[in-house]
This record gives C-alpha cells, sequence and structure tokens, in this order.
C-alpha cells in the first residue's frame, strides 16, 4: 500500500471513529432526557416515612482459621451452616461454621482458587481461579474428592465466579476473557455462552425468580448486564460506575440489583425504572468494595471493602448504618446465609468471619 | 532504583515472584535524591503509563488527604520537638492526626478515624518515627510524612539487592537509631546467603551511600533515614504486618497482559475501540426503546417489599426463636427439620406473599399440590414442575424428558393436557421438533403460561379457601398431627 492509502485509510478510521462517539454521546444525551423525564422523586424521599435504623445487632460470633493465605471466596451450604472457601493457597476447605471444624480440605493443583460455590444439592462443589478451568469436585472424604474431581469447562483466562444456577448439573462461571459460560457438568459440553462485556467478568448472580432463566454481571468495562440464558443476550444493561464493577447482586424481590465497584461505591439499580435509584458512598471511604450482599428484607446491603472493613448500608435511606472492624486486611467476599441469620466474610487476613 | 520504577511488571503467581526475585541483578539503590531532585523524578513517574495500575485510584485519593493535611495553616501542625540533648524535627503527634482527621472528614467517630489514619499509615503515606509497625495511635507519639518520592505510587517494586544494601547500610552506620530489629538482621542473614556471589558488590554499594549520608545535614539526615525505613516497613512489612503493595491478581493479569497464562480473547475485543463502541451504542439503543416505569413506582415497590419481609430479616427484627448464631442452640434450625409437627405462623404467613414464596416451601408447595387436585387442576402444577425439572436434568436427559413431556402434557393426545393458548403450543411444537434438537428451555414460553395462570386464578383462590385459613390457624394453636387434618380424599 501506499503511504498516502495508507494515511487516507488512518483518516477514514478516525472519521468513523468520531462519528461512532457523536452517535453514542448523543444517544447518552438521548437517554438521560428520557429516563430524567420518569426521575418523579427519590427513593430515599419515598423510604421517609420509614423508621430509622438506629441500631442493627450484628457482632462476630465465629473465626474460621486454618488458610494459610488469602480467603479470595466463600459460599454458604444450602444447610445454613456450613461453608466453603477457597484461597490462595490453592487449598479448598469445607467448614462446619458453627462449630468452626474444618471437616475437608483438598489441595488443588493451582494457587489463587478464585472462586467457589456448592451445588444446590450440598453434595458437590464447584471451583477454580487461575488455572482458567471450573472443576467439580464431591463432597465424600477428603482422598475420595482428589480423585473423583472433574473439569466440567475451561476459559481462555482465570475463571473468577461461578454459581450453579439452581442445578447440580449446570454451572455458570464468569471469566477474564470477558465472558460467561453455562457448562452441562456431566459432558462438559457449553451449553451457552455470553459474549458482551469488552473487559473481564467479575461476578455473576442467579436472579432469584422462579424460572431462573436470567443472571447479572459486573465487569471491569464498568458496566452490570443482565442476560437471558436462553439466548445468550444481554437484555438490559447498567452503566454509572467509575471504575471495575467488582461485585454485583440481585435484590431479594428480584426487580433490582446493587453492584460494588472500585470507585468506592455501592450502586442500586431498579430495572423496572431501568436506572440507578441509589448511590452509597462517603467522603471517607476511598477504598473500592469487593463484595455486596443483601438481607432478606433487601433494606441493608452488607459491603465488604479494601479498607477492611464491612459497611452496611440502609438501602432505601441511602445511609451508612454502621461499620464492622475486625479483618486485618481487605475483606475479599460477604454473604448473606441462605436463611439470612448470619454473615459470613473472607479476608486477605486469611481468615473467615461469621457475624450475627 | 529509579530505573526499576518505571516498569510496571505483570504480577506473577508467587512461585514465579520468588523465583523473580531470586535472579534479580544487583541494581544500585541509593538514599533519596534531593529535594530537587526528587521533584522532578516524582514528575516523570507521575506522568507515567501508570494511571491505570491497579492500587492507583485508591493512591490517588490518599494523596490528595495527605495534600490536604500538609497544607500551612488548615494542615495537621507539624513542628520540631526538642528534647533532651537532641531535636526531633519534623513531626506530628497521633492525636493531632486523630483530631484532624475528625474535624475535616466524615468520619463517625474516633474508632474510625483511627482506621482512616492506620490505612494512611500502612500504604506508607505517614509513619511513627520509631517503630517498624505502621499504625497510628491516639496519643502523643510522634508521626512523621512520607516524601512523595517513596509514595507507593511511583509502582515501586524494589528488588531483594535493594533491600540488602539497604540493610547492609545500616550496619554501618554504628547508630542505635538504625540498628537493625531481629526480623531484619535474619533477612538480612538470607538475603546474604541468596546473593552469596555478589555481596562484594552489595557491600560496596552499601559503603558507598552510607559515605552520602555521612556528609548529610544531622536533622536532615534523621528524617531522610526514617523516611527511607518507612519505605522498606511498606515493601518488606515486619512479620504480622499486612503488605498494602500486594495486588489483586485478576486486576494485575487484566493491566499486565499475559505474561503468563493463554491471554485472553476478550481482551483483544477490549483492545478494538470500533467493536466497543458498536456494542455501546446498541446497549444505550435498547435502552431507548425499553418501556420503564416511573422511579417513585419502583421505590415504592422496594418500600413495599422491606414493609412485607422486614420482620424475616433476623438483622432488623429478632426471629421467634433464638437465632443459632447468637444463642449457639441449633433449635431454630432442628425445629425447620422436624416442620411436620409444627409449621410457625411466620413461615405460613409468607405463603401468601406471592406464588413463588408458596412454591419455594416444601409445605407450602405440597398444600397447594393438594390444593389442585381437589379443583381437577393438578396438571398445570406438574407440567409446570416437569419443565423446571426437565431444565435442571444434564444434557444427556433432556432429549427424552421433552419428549415425555410433549406427551404428557401438550400433545394433541395427552393424557394430561394442560390449558395453554395455541401459539404457545406452536411454539413448543417447534422447538420441540427443530431440527437442530430440542433444547431445554423449550417449553419456557408454555410454562409461564401456566404460571400466570396459576397466580391469577388458583393460586388467590387458595389463599381465600379455609385450606389455607384453616392451615394459618392451625399452626397458630401449634396442632401437632396435620397430615390428617388435610388428608385428601379421592
Amino acid at each position: 500500500m501506499s503511504e498516502s492509502a495508507i494515511t487516507a485509510s488512518n483518516v477514514n478510521a478516525n472519521e468513523k471513529m468520531q462519528s461512532l462517539l457523536r452517535e453514542a454521546e448523543n444517544l447518552k444525551t438521548k437517554l438521560e432526557e428520557e429516563r430524567q423525564k420518569l426521575n418523579d422523586v427519590n427513593l430515599s424521599n419515598i423510604a421517609e416515612r420509614l423508621e430509622q435504623i438506629a441500631y442493627v445487632n450484628i457482632k462476630p460470633r465465629k473465626v474460621l482459621k486454618g488458610h494459610q493465605a488469602k480467603v479470595l471466596c466463600t459460599d454458604w451450604s444450602p444447610d445454613k451452616r456450613h461453608i466453603i472457601s477457597s484461597s490462595q493457597d490453592g487449598r479448598l476447605i469445607i467448614w462446619d461454621a458453627f462449630t468452626t471444624n474444618k471437616e475437608h480440605a483438598v489441595t488443588m493443583p493451582t494457587t489463587w482458587i478464585m472462586a467457589c460455590a456448592y451445588a444446590p444439592s450440598g453434595n458437590f462443589v464447584a471451583c477454580g481461579g487461575l488455572d482458567n478451568k471450573v472443576t467439580v469436585y464431591p463432597i465424600t472424604s477428603d482422598e475420595e474428592m482428589a480423585a473423583r474431581k472433574r473439569t466440567v469447562g475451561t476459559h481462555t483466562s482465570y475463571m473468577s465466579c461461578c454459581i450453579y444456577p439452581n442445578s447440580d448439573q449446570q454451572i455458570l462461571t464468569g471469566s477474564g476473557d470477558s465472558t460467561c459460560a453455562l457448562w452441562d457438568v456431566e459432558s462438559g459440553q457449553l451449553l451457552q455462552s455470553f459474549h458482551g462485556h469488552s473487559g473481564d467478568v467479575m461476578a455473576i448472580d442467579l436472579a432469584p425468580n422462579e424460572t431462573g432463566n436470567t443472571f447479572v454481571s459486573g465487569s471491569c468495562d464498568r458496566m452490570a448486564f443482565i442476560w437471558d440464558m436462553r439466548s445468550g443476550h444481554v437484555v438490559q444493561s447498567f452503566e454509572g460506575h467509575q471504575s471495575d464493577v467488582n461485585s454485583v447482586k440481585f435484590h431479594p424481590c428480584g426487580d433490582a440489583i446493587a453492584t460494588g465497584s472500585d470507585d468506592s461505591s455501592c450502586r442500586l439499580y431498579d430495572m423496572r425504572a431501568d436506572r440507578e435509584v441509589a448511590v452509597f458512598a462517603k467522603e471517607s471511604i476511598i477504598f473500592g468494595v469487593n463484595s455486596v450482599d443483601f438481607s432478606v428484607s433487601g433494606r441493608l446491603l452488607f459491603a465488604g471493602y479494601n479498607d477492611y472493613t464491612v459497611n452496611l448500608w440502609d438501602t432505601l435511606k441511602s445511609e451508612r448504618v454502621c461499620l464492622l472492624y475486625g479483618h486485618e486486611n481487605k475483606v475479599s467476599c460477604v454473604q448473606v446465609s441462605p436463611d439470612g441469620t448470619a454473615l459470613s466474610t473472607g479476608s486477605w487476613d486469611y481468615t473467615i468471619r461469621v457475624w450475627a | 532504583m529509579s530505573s526499576n520504577a518505571s516498569k510496571t511488571t505483570p504480577a506473577a503467581s508467587p512461585k514465579q515472584q520468588q523465583q523473580q526475585q531470586q535472579e534479580q541483578q544487583a541494581a544500585p539503590a541509593s538514599q533519596p535524591p534531593t529535594q530537587q531532585q526528587q521533584q522532578h523524578h516524582h514528575q516523570q513517574q507521575r506522568s507515567g503509563k501508570n494511571e491505570d495500575a491497579p492500587n492507583i485510584l485508591v493512591y490517588k485519593k490518599m494523596e490528595a488527604i495527605i495534600e490536604k493535611m500538609q497544607a500551612e495553616s488548615t494542615g495537621v501542625a507539624v513542628r520540631t520537638v526538642k528534647a533532651f540533648m537532641s531535636k526531633v524535627p519534623s513531626v506530628f503527634t497521633g492525636a493531632d492526626l486523630v483530631a484532624w482527621i475528625l474535624k475535616n472528614f466524615d468520619v463517625e467517630d474516633v474508632t474510625e478515624a483511627l482506621h482512616f489514619a492506620h490505612l494512611l499509615s500502612s500504604h506508607g503515606y505517614i509513619f511513627p518515627i520509631d517503630d517498624h509497625a505502621l499504625t497510628v495511635k491516639n496519643d502523643g507519639t510522634f508521626y512523621r510524612f512520607q516524601t512523595p518520592y517513596f509514595w507507593p505510587s511511583n509502582c515501586w517494586e524494589p528488588e531483594n539487592t535493594d533491600y540488602a544494601v539497604y540493610l547492609c547500610k545500616r550496619t554501618m552506620q554504628n547508630k542505635t537509631r538504625l540498628e537493625l530489629a531481629d526480623y531484619e538482621a535474619e533477612n538480612l542473614a538470607k538475603l546474604q546467603k541468596m546473593f552469596s556471589r555478589k555481596w562484594e558488590f552489595i557491600f560496596m554499594q552499601a559503603e558507598s551511600q552510607s559515605k552520602v549520608a555521612k556528609k548529610r545535614d544531622k536533622l536532615e539526615r534523621k528524617v531522610l533515614d526514617s523516611q527511607e525505613r518507612a519505605f522498606w516497613d511498606v515493601h518488606r512489612p515486619m512479620p504480622g504486618c499486612v503488605n498494602t503493595t500486594e495486588i489483586d491478581i485478576k486486576k494485575a493479569y487484566r493491566r499486565g497482559g499475559s505474561s503468563h497464562g493463554t491471554g485472553s480473547s476478550g481482551a483483544s475485543v477490549a483492545k478494538n475501540p470500533v467493536e466497543q463502541l458498536t456494542r455501546i451504542i446498541a446497549l444505550r439503543k435498547q435502552k431507548l426503546e425499553r418501556r420503564t416505569i416511573k422511579v417513585s413506582k419502583a421505590a415504592e415497590a422496594l418500600v413495599a417489599y422491606y414493609d412485607q419481609y422486614n420482620e424475616f430479616d433476623y438483622f432488623i427484627t429478632s426471629p421467634e426463636l433464638p437465632n443459632p448464631w447468637q444463642t449457639d442452640s441449633t433449635e431454630m434450625w432442628d425445629t425447620e427439620k422436624n416442620s411436620s409437627k409444627e409449621v410457625p405462623v411466620r413461615r405460613v404467613k409468607r405463603w401468601a406473599f406471592s406464588l413463588r414464596e408458596l412454591l419455594n416451601d416444601a409445605i407450602g408447595r405440597d398444600q397447594f399440590t393438594k390444593f389442585l387436585e381437589k379443583e381437577y387442576s393438578g396438571e398445570n402444577l406438574k407440567f409446570w414442575e416437569s419443565v423446571q425439572e426437565m431444565k435442571a436434568l444434564p444434557q444427556s436427559e433432556i432429549k427424552e424428558a421433552i419428549q415425555k413431556i410433549w406427551q404428557e402434557f401438550l400433545a394433541p393426545d395427552a393424557p394430561c393436557p394442560v390449558n395453554v393458548d395455541s401459539k404457545s403450543v406452536e411454539l413448543a411444537r417447534e422447538a420441540v421438533n427443530s431440527p437442530s434438537g430440542p433444547n431445554r428451555w423449550c417449553f419456557d414460553v408454555a410454562a409461564s403460561h401456566v404460571y400466570h395462570l396459576m397466580k391469577s386464578d388458583s393460586y388467590s383462590r387458595y389463599l381465600r379457601s379455609d385450606m389455607y385459613k384453616d392451615y394459618v390457624n392451625c399452626s397458630r394453636k401449634k396442632i401437632k398431627s396435620i397430615p390428617n387434618l388435610f388428608g385428601v380424599k379421592r
């Protein structure tokens, strides 16, 4: 190609970019105008009639010690008292959180096990991380667990999160390759893949509706997407965060989602209004949020931060209710137990704590 | 040191990191340069390519705060304290710092202010003048600001050789305040073993740095020595202290590209700005087409949900039975397991919130099944349940299960026909007979049709039925033999 031709094509590409940028901006403005028309009142105004949450009776109850490196992920068993945890030390530990006993420990061939999840039956666990794979273990004796493990799916980058969508037979994963995938456990077949994010997928959560066909994902492209599992398409998208979205969680009603981000804010997006309805932030909170979860009523949002604390937000009044101190390093994961009686927190300080 | 500072090494796995560190060549280390040099260097760093580094967002926010703290009249008062026979230059007390934070930030109390101060310290922006543990106490202990040259935003990744030179230098300086702590002495011994072959070189480096240091003004030296020590307290923290320079491997992996691993296909998409923009445009168009409700409506719904569920929220309302985690009594869980005996009123009450709640409760689902049987419309729930069960099957069993459901509920001669509109049946037929093979979602439209039917019809009748009312009353009275009361006669 001659020099002038190269220049010409560059100019063309540039023009195309410019026009695309303009279009994107125009759409944004138009969208903001449209949404503003329906933005008649603030959530916190509507919530004024509610009493303030003056005090939440929550204290540290259990400390689970045993990992030899950062705890990266935890998941509650459906039995409401066991917890599985994965760590940078390459180990997976199954705890009876109530007695704080370790019941099983499995060593993975990889370090940095970034995600782990209990199957709905409570008989299997799935995990993975820097190995790019999702591996399933049956919960039996330690030796047998290692012998009977199976690799179900493989991404082209690290696996950051996984959940079982209402069945022991499927696993939904999110990955640093910016996709999510639904796998058939038995055959390892890819049932559906989800392309759309332009950054690493950091978190996913299943919608708590009767069909279980939708899920939400949060990504380093600063977006949260609602996906239809059947079609593999994005059905709704939310923007607003200024940095990576590290965590996403459905409101228990299924019509809203909460996000936590490196921009040190949490946000509440309503799917019916198709917009952000609350931002949870404070000037004195400057560290990123790694993980969020709701209490049963959706009123409280627990958020784990890189500043070693857990903040409790009143989602309706947009106020902070209190701070939980105790961890001595970044809080990597928080999760309310299945019956809503307790909160588990995992940290880079090698421990898992249970609060109630 | 400065030659390494600008490079952003993608974090490798811990093992690789160790290896790297061991293999690294000796690099010249030095004391912080003069003020002028520092500023120059600092600016270079700032304009560098580190804007997107994992911790940079937080560092920037902390630095903005530190700048406020150092403001001449409104900042924290820095002074030189006269002590017996000597002077302690450029210090402030922990109490002053905490008071300043309380006054200038929206922190709630002293605890939060102290925690905030602790974070600034553990990241190396302020440090106690004679303690390796980077934390802040709310008392008269003296603290000092770190020089911007040593700020973590410069993305220091100091090497072990630098650390060896530094420790070695301290042993030469013959001052009590520079004496090595036990863990440092241990580290030095380890490093000496590791670098035995080039120890002469390290020793020479240390010696020359020590000579330069000796020429400095006494007070300036005190400050510089402490700042250098604090730098190493951040990057080679005392055992038991947090290493705040560690980054989340997910973030490092992404930004560092693929120095290991197979590289991500997603990254290539991300790097194509045209594709990315096109995608954003499509999403925004999709959003514009969407029908939405007013924020007030959505807000009311969220508040209403709380109204309905707050008595089930253990963090807000205390439960009927003691929370196991608070009392160490498992009574609550035990009662739940033996629920055939008695179902708490609160649990039964929840069945009235939504059909989903009713079906999520095993006993509730059982009750509703019996009710439907009585009404001769049990096939609706059966169909819906069969579809949900089929969706949860392994792929290998899907095909057969789909045929079974089709035969049982939807086919023209189905023994158990469900009341679905012809359009849904047609959709299901197409899906079942699709050349690419049926998939687990082929009955979704029909199933959701049936679900709505149950929700708007049978469910509301169930809630009004004596069956439900009796059940609510029974659970109130704690009647034991529920099966007898609700035995269904066929």
